[in-house]
């Protein structure tokens, strides 16, 4: 039961309530459990929640070694791994 | 109107009731038809008419870029336009809540009255019933159109053949989107615009152009999904479509992730998905492409044989994978699973 | 386009992942995901079609719905059905059906009952409507949990006496552990539930690989995600190797959301829990904790008459919720049992298993 999605803080306003905008959709998000996070950040939201603060080097990284994967894959055999 | 408000005795059929329709709808709907105030319209016609009805109900009633009037009359008118007619009379018939404030009546007849005029069609004959407060929801209103058929034309959601070309005129998922966004506990913001708009000046261009139609239909509720699986489903054919090729717009496919909702399945009201021969594809697409409700009009798929008599519709997705596309079951509810 | 969604989706990089799964992948393997969501995405994305044929992804008691035990629902209809009472709930719950009836049935027969979209709402609700008693269903695992023990919270704080919560709530790596005991499957690798991972970190799946030998990768929903995460199976199965890996670093950690696991553990405290399919599994419910007695429907409904319970007959169900067998292999699926008129909950719910084959999946694949 577990649908989230990224958006991004655009304002953060009293009783620990956000502006999330979610590719040009705003809702309001409660900050909870996320009170780091600041104007500019993504949030990974669930039911109206802020869950979490995107990592975007993370998001970076994981993006680059699934472009490696897929080089690899290109690779003769025996130079795999 | 001397009242704020629909009242039981506007429906009563007295004095009151000429009032309203005197001063609300003869003022708003000026035809000379309507205007001869007889049970019914007599109007000149042709050899083969087609005929349809639709009510109208919608929650809230005013929504971002339309209202429950021009989606009554843009929804006949678009049915009509679908079966290869060319619309020509409407009727208008309302159930009034008690109550209902005449300015916002003012504001559905008036919104009436522009989409009828752009459309070129002629609101000839109506009713109008108040129901106690409670009865009714605001306002519902039933519309029928009758339209006179083009000489010729064969279309049908059973004509399609394989190796036909899937066209549909634009974005999908738009109406769905902005009704629901104004809805009680499900607030959310959003810049979108209801399509709601008269697909007949768009049909016309295409069938004008002299591209072999074989069959036309708007997706309405249950979405761009449904059209297809009806169209399968009659002509007893698969039809593939490309998903790189249909288009979403930005806040439609965020509002559609965050709610758990598939645009496929959320409801349009100013698109037409067309399925033409191969050939006259780019003649049908470049057509659609001169109304302004068809700027981006696209191919998105092609029909082929069902090798094994199962009709059904196949999504080539953005990943590259194959998957059927369904048709929704029962209501569309927002989920967080 | 949506920012962290689309990328996620590049049919390149899938296509590169799918050449090197053929490329390492040398024997036959099943893995299995216990979450509803990469149920539904792995259909719609078509990809247990597109990965090679050795190897199986298997769908396991993922779907909270799937998984409410009937007499639960009954329970809730029977609350709904008590004077004064507003039923609050996620749209996932309300066509599933009970034993006789679903809170759609309750609902047109005159029960309040309302879809919202998160907890806030129904908090909120409570305040508009101080004359009546506003009940939220509470069902989910650890992604939800946080946010409904947060209104609990919220509506002490705001002095909200109205609102109420009952609590069906359940959490995963007991539903895992249960799953393995029962030794009915054979498995090569768990592909852990991404969004609830993000509440409680990588940390809890490490008992499977260390007692079980079973490796497991985290990983997230979109397509790209999902190969990357058998991928990263497939490399440990190849290699000899059982851990738990993150491939879904952008939103996991090894400690998960602290602030979101201490809300859970101030309100809720471990209780046993009745599975749908897999029956009571200890310690894997939560119960909301004495101090909030008055914000527990549990407590403040203990009266209210429950009509005894009954299984659907045929449905296979809860062999489906285990990984025994594929949807496909239930003699109803497709025929009885369609999303139109669905015998048991996992062709009701949207994330349930049944359902996602039916509706996405092109070519069956069957002996799970």
């Amino acid at each position: 039961m577990c649908l989230g999605v990224p958006g991004k803080v655009i304002a953060v306003k009293d009783d620990w309530i956000a502006e999330v905008d979610i590719s040009g959709v705003v809702i309001d998000v409660g900050l909870q459990f996320t009170p780091e996070a600041k104007v500019g950040d993504y949030v990974l939201v669930h039911t109206g929640y802020a869950m979490h603060v995107m990592d975007e080097a993370e998001a970076m990284e994981t993006l680059k070694l699934l472009e490696e994967m897929g080089a690899a894959a290109e690779l003769p055999d025996g130079q795999i791994s | 109107m001397a009242d704020d408000r629909v009242l039981l005795a506007h429906g009563s059929g007295g004095k009151v009731s000429h009032r309203l329709i005197d001063e609300v709808f003869m003022k708003v709907f000026t035809d000379p038809v309507l205007n001869r105030q007889d049970d019914a319209a007599v109007v000149p016609g042709g050899e083969q008419l087609a005929f349809t009805t639709d009510s109208y109900v919608v929650k809230p009633i005013f929504f971002p870029g339309g209202d429950i009037g021009k989606l009554a009359v843009c929804g006949t008118v678009n049915d009509l336009s679908m079966s290869g007619a060319v619309p020509k009379y409407i009727s208008a018939a309302f159930v009034i809540e008690e109550g209902f404030a005449f300015a916002e009546l003012y504001r559905v007849v008036e919104s009436m009255a522009a989409a009828a005029d752009e459309a070129g069609v002629a609101i000839v004959t109506g009713d109008t019933k108040v129901v106690e407060r409670g009865s009714a929801d605001q306002i519902f209103i039933n519309t029928a159109g009758v339209g006179i058929m083009r000489p010729g034309a064969d279309i049908a959601a059973a004509n399609l053949r394989p190796g036909d070309a899937v066209i549909i005129s634009g974005s999908i998922g738009d109406h769905g989107v902005a009704v629901m966004s104004t809805r009680e506990g499900l607030s959310f913001r959003t810049a979108i615009e209801s399509d709601c708009a008269p697909l007949n000046g768009l049909i016309a261009a295409v069938i004008d152009s002299g591209a072999d139609v074989h069959a036309l239909r708007d997706p309405t509720r249950g979405g761009l999904a449904s059209t297809l699986n009806e169209f399968a489903a009659q002509s007893g054919v698969v039809v593939a479509i490309d998903e790189t090729q249909v288009l979403v717009a930005d806040q439609v496919a965020g509002a559609c992730e965050m709610l758990g909702l598939d645009p496929y399945q959320v409801a349009n009201e100013g698109k037409v998905v067309a399925v033409v021969a191969a050939a006259d594809a780019d003649k049908a697409v470049a057509a659609m492409r001169t109304s302004p409700y068809g700027r981006e009009a696209r191919i998105i798929g092609i029909v082929a044989e069902a090798p094994d008599g199962k009709p059904r519709v196949t999504l080539k997705t953005t990943v590259g994978t194959t998957r059927i596309l369904d048709m929704l079951v029962g209501e569309q509810l927002p989920r967080i699973c | 386009m949506v920012k962290y969604l689309s990328e996620f989706r590049n049919p390149e990089l899938a296509a590169g992942i799918l050449r090197r799964l053929e490329k390492v992948s040398t024997r036959p393997v099943s893995f299995m995901e216990v979450c509803g969501t990469h149920t539904v995405s792995i259909s719609k994305n078509g990809l247990r079609q597109a990965v090679p044929d050795n190897i199986r992804l298997l769908s396991g008691p993922g779907c909270p719905v799937c998984v409410t035990a009937n007499a639960d629902i009954d329970r809730m209809i029977a609350i709904a059905a008590q004077p004064d009472v507003i039923l609050t709930t996620f749209g996932d719950m309300i066509k599933v059906p009970g034993s006789y009836s679903s809170l759609a049935k309750e609902k047109a027969a005159g029960s309040d009952i309302r879809i919202v979209y998160s907890t806030r709402d129904a908090v909120k609700l409570a305040q508009d409507n101080p004359d009546k008693r506003v009940v939220f269903y509470g069902v989910g695992f650890e992604t939800t949990t946080p946010t409904v023990a947060m209104s609990i919270l919220d509506a002490r704080q705001k002095n909200v006496a109205n609102y109420s919560v009952l609590s069906v709530h359940k959490v995963v790596p007991p539903a895992m552990k249960a799953l393995l005991d029962l030794g009915e499957v054979t498995l090569d690798g768990f592909i852990c539930p991404g969004h609830v991972s993000v509440v409680i970190g990588t940390r809890p799946y490490e008992f499977i690989p260390k007692d079980y030998g079973i490796p497991c990768v985290v990983t997230g929903f979109e397509p790209l995600d999902i190969l990357e995460g058998v991928l990263m199976l497939v490399e440990q199965v190849e290699r000899g190797e059982a851990k738990v890996e993150n491939a879904y670093k952008r939103l996991v950690t090894t400690d998960g959301n602290k602030i979101a696991m201490e809300t859970i553990h101030r309100v809720f405290e471990p209780g046993d829990a009745d599975w749908r399919g897999i029956g009571v599994i200890p310690g894997s419910g939560l119960n909301i904790r004495q101090e909030f007695a008055d914000f527990d429907a549990a407590r403040l409904f203990a009266g209210v008459e429950v009509p005894p319970v009954k299984e659907h007959k045929g449905c296979r169900c809860g062999e489906v919720l285990r990984g025994v067998i594929y949807p496909y292999d239930c003699g109803l699926f497709g025929k009885a049992c369609v999303p139109e008129h669905p015998i048991g909950p996992c062709m009701v719910s949207g994330e349930g298993s049944c359902a996602a084959y039916y509706r996405y999946d092109e070519k069956p694949r069957t002996g799970a």
